[in-house]
């Protein structure tokens, strides 16, 4: 059950976000029943924030599904670099797997999959522990969230801190702390040109390819020791 | 609520977030990558992570703003050496949680 363990953070993490969501769904006129479906069934956080502020402003359905498909196609990249170590599985696995991959999840599972000895049925149990959290929480606030206090313990920083970590675990050579001091860079430059989440795809595309020319074809040993 | 009309958004909302999710772990995993498509997606994971957290530290409110100094980017500088040194996974969220509380409590956010 190392998963469950490795989830933890991401749990935590998750409890102020999924609180906060139940209580801007339930001000906006949605019922338990409904927190709870969007949350099994679409398991996003930021475009399911999207979705309730877009329902309140009485926005087309249609608008609100190409939204939610622009916010989560940075999806893509991730599972694309989770492939690589999910070659032992079978279609259905994957396609079970696919259900909990999130930025959280993607995070802890990739930095484990590349210490080694991580198997994808404890990066399943990742996934769950954090889907179980994000459900009963967002239900939870729906249910009476205005009760907890907001902010307390700093847990508003828990995502934060592991999102810290996990990078200081990725910067294995010059050519990674340059890929992400780059991406960082065009990441915060593209949010400010364009609105909406494509900065994410953006930056990353841009950065892994810049870092990936210096290590190919750049001067001196910027990567060989990487 | 929970009318067909909204279950019918919820499901195609669904289906938008699952296929980007399910179809690269589909098509890509088990067949032979080629090399250079191996070493780019390896630095796909440090890009996004730092894409994140640069958004996450330096952006604030709603239109989005430029802010590099405040409580969150502050409090990632001792978080981030605290990582480095310790490479600690719960202590690094303890000790991030803990100083981010402290700083609200000193200075209000």
């Amino acid at each position: 059950m190392g998963g469950v363990r490795a989830a933890w953070p991401i749990c935590i993490g998750y409890i102020p976000l999924g609180l906060a969501f139940g209580i801007l769904a339930q001000k906006a006129g949605f019922d338990m029943l409904d927190i709870a479906l969007m949350s099994v069934v679409v398991f996003a956080g930021s475009s399911q924030f999207i979705a309730v502020a877009m329902l309140g402003a009485g926005a087309a359905p249609a608008s609100i599904v190409l939204t939610t498909f622009m916010v989560n196609l940075r999806h893509v990249l991730m599972s694309s670099a989770l492939a690589v170590h999910l070659h032992s599985v079978s279609r259905w696995f994957l396609s079970l797997f696919a259900y909990g991959v999130t930025d959280e999840s993607f995070a802890v599972n990739i930095v484990r999959f590349r210490d080694g000895g991580w198997h994808p049925y404890q990066a399943l149990a990742v996934n769950h522990a954090a889907n179980f959290t994000w459900i009963a929480s967002t239900v939870l606030g729906g249910f009476g969230g205005q009760f907890i206090a907001a902010g307390s313990f700093g847990i508003d920083y828990a995502l934060s801190a592991m999102f810290l970590c996990l990078l200081a675990f990725q910067l294995r050579g010059r050519i990674y702390a340059l890929t992400a001091l780059v991406s960082g860079a065009l990441a915060i430059a593209v949010s400010l040109l364009l609105p909406g989440n494509s900065y994410v795809v953006i930056a990353s595309v841009l950065g892994a390819t810049a870092g990936f020319a210096l290590k190919r074809y750049g001067q001196g040993d910027g990567g060989s020791h990487a | 609520m929970l009318e067909a009309e909204y279950i019918l958004l919820v499901v195609a909302m669904g289906l938008v977030t699952y296929i980007p999710r399910w179809f690269p772990l589909f098509c890509l995993s088990q067949r032979k990558m080629p090399h250079w498509l191996v070493e780019w997606l390896d630095l796909i994971p440090v890009a996004i992570i730092g894409s994140l957290i640069f958004s996450d530290l330096f952006l604030m409110g709603d239109p989005r703003k430029l802010e590099v100094l405040q409580l969150k980017s502050v409090v990632a500088i001792p978080t981030f050496i605290f990582a480095l040194k310790t490479r600690s996974l719960g202590g690094t969220v303890i000790t991030g949680m803990v100083l981010f509380w402290l700083g609200t409590a000193l200075f209000g956010g």
